[in-house]
């Protein structure tokens, strides 16, 4: 017996409209930037565009800015990531071990500037960072230590905007965390406690390895997360001083909004979306692999 | 001896949590406190930290140097448009996807999480040229129909409509009951948290999305609240820190306000989100 054309047809219908958003707004401006990238555009007058070859990718990989850019992101992303990573496990594993009321106080205090807007967050920590009149400089103080200048030297600019980063974000990953770890299951802590196993040993010999998968997951959406990381930068430093903190993202919107040349923009588009692609792919990879496990 | 170790370990505890607790919640007191502040007072040493008298200039100052108005409401209109129409499309969506077998299934699942992943840094520039040449720059389309499909939503709902049994729907289907009536009468009801959980992150993500406005708008009649905050480091002259704190008091309050009435529900939905 076959079903009637109207009844085949109707889970197409139910998709049409997710599927014309995706069409419109993730398939076409793919196809459309990587097309542009091989095009000198000329914005004023579209006629006048014309086919380069490669020659955007080659300019830009001899671009000293977007090299720099290139080298802070991943600079921005590693330290962000070892940092986040670490003092989120530290601070989810304390905290995991007592469910009293503090401790859920705590995650709670710690998860906050998870739903807060970058642009809040870097305008208040710009205040902060100020080596006047800043809160921090003015503490340090206190301590008879003498202050940084923060933001406003190429030396201390990205690590600056790596601790917002870090301080943004530990108490998301740290939830996380916690999530995994309430996942093992409390017959092997037991069993290790009766053979003696000090702290750090069981931290080391199960904590980690029973909740590397997740652990590997969430190191992957970091780093895509970070590899793609504009507000704070926006924010703290536009991109300054003297290029110390432009990162990928920050040199595409330069290139669009203040220097105009759009080969270059949307190249370096292209070089984000294979960053992203390989580790999206790396991600699936794994998931499909542990999904088959289980 | 082994007691008084114990105790003064659990002091110790109780101390370094509310440290961390004052870490991250004193930056937001700080906020409040520099808006309060006279200009005087925030560039005077030694530093303010608590402000001599509540100085509600700066909330004014703050108004009338950006139309906040236009902002807020342009914010509101944006994320209500937005959670409308990904719920409209992403329901049948994610139904199509739970509960039936068609050709293509895996390709156009594939597709959704592409479109999950993909960076809006990456699809920004096309699709401003494309809302250029359909000339809606004037408007706030820009800002809401480029996220009409919610593919992460449609993931997370798909995995509530499977747990609904496929004899619930058979038996509805015996009863002459149409598609729409199963989605509204039987899916909808049983999904209401995964629902009401993808509104809220939606609702989070764009009070709180700077990039997509700041490339998509250039006039201030569609521009929302986090570009008017922005904008008010990046006026001309001295920065005022209190006329930008008084600013962004407009930015946090609201969602600051939410997160203490309902954070366990809210750090419940980002962290179910995070682990999948």
């Amino acid at each position: 017996m076959k079903t009637p054309l109207r009844e085949r047809l109707k889970p197409y219908l139910l998709l049409l409209p997710a599927f014309v958003g995706i069409a419109l707004f993730t398939v076409y401006p793919v196809i459309r930037l990587i097309y542009l990238s091989f095009f000198k555009v000329n914005q004023l007058n579209t006629s006048k565009t014309t086919f380069v070859g490669w020659k955007n990718y080659i300019s830009l990989l001899g671009n000293s800015a977007f090299m720099t850019s290139l080298k802070n992101t991943g600079v921005y992303s590693l330290w962000t990531i070892v940092f986040t990573l670490a003092i989120a496990l530290c601070l989810a594993v304390w905290l995991s071990q007592k469910q009293d009321h503090l401790s859920k106080f705590t995650q709670g205090a710690a998860f906050m500037p998870h739903v807060i807007s970058s642009v809040s967050i870097g305008l208040v920590f710009s205040q902060m960072m100020n080596p006047t009149y800043g809160l921090f400089n003015n503490i340090l103080a206190v301590f008879g230590v003498r202050g940084f200048q923060w933001l406003q030297s190429s030396q201390t600019a990205m690590g600056s905007v790596v601790f917002v980063s870090v301080w943004k974000s530990i108490g998301y990953y740290s939830l996380i965390i916690i999530g995994a770890l309430q996942s093992i299951s409390p017959s092997i802590y037991e069993a290790a406690a009766l053979d003696n196993a000090g702290t750090w040993a069981t931290m080391k010999k199960i904590t980690i390895p029973m909740i590397s998968p997740q652990l590997f997951f969430t190191l992957i959406v970091m780093t895509i997360g970070s590899f793609k990381v504009f507000d704070t930068i926006r924010i703290l430093t536009d991109g300054g001083p003297n290029n110390a903190t432009s990162s990928i993202v920050y040199y595409i919107y330069k290139q669009v909004f203040w220097e105009y040349n759009i080969g270059r923009a949307t190249t370096a588009g292209v070089f984000l979306l294979i960053i992203v692609g390989v580790l999206t792919g790396v991600y699936f990879a794994l998931l499909s692999k542990r999904v088959h496990y289980q | 001896m082994y007691q008084t170790r114990q105790k003064i370990g659990q002091v110790i505890g109780i101390l370094v949590k509310v440290i961390i607790c004052v870490i991250f919640i004193f930056p937001f007191v700080w906020m409040l406190s520099v808006s309060f502040q006279t200009e005087q007072e925030t560039t005077r040493l030694p530093i303010t930290l608590i402000p001599s008298h509540l100085n509600w200039q700066s909330y004014v100052d703050a108004w009338n140097c950006a139309p906040f108005a236009v902002y807020i409401k342009n914010s509101v209109i944006i994320i209500i448009s937005i959670i409308l129409l990904q719920t409209i499309i992403m329901v049948p969506a994610a139904y199509a996807f739970a509960k039936f077998d068609f050709k293509g299934k895996g390709f156009l699942f594939s597709l959704i999480l592409i479109a999950f992943m993909m960076p809006t840094q990456v699809t920004f520039l096309p699709v401003y040229y494309m809302m250029s040449d359909w000339k809606v720059m004037k408007t706030l389309l820009p800002q809401i129909l480029p996220f009409m499909t919610n593919a992460f939503g449609i993931f997370l709902l798909r995995q509530y409509f499977m747990q609904v049994p496929d004899e619930l729907i058979e038996a509805a289907k015996l009863d002459n009951a149409s598609e729409v009536q199963i989605l509204s009468k039987i899916m909808l009801p049983m999904s209401k948290p995964g629902i009401s959980a993808i509104a809220l992150l939606s609702f989070v993500g764009h009070w709180n999305d700077y990039f997509w406005p700041l490339v998509m708008t250039n006039s201030d009649e569609v521009r929302p609240i986090t570009i008017g905050v922005a904008r008010l480091k990046d006026a001309e002259g001295n920065l005022q820190w209190n006329m930008i704190m008084a600013g962004n008091m407009f930015l946090v309050f609201p969602i600051v306000f939410i997160y203490i009435l309902a954070s366990r529900y809210i750090i419940n939905s980002f962290v179910y989100s995070g682990i999948k």
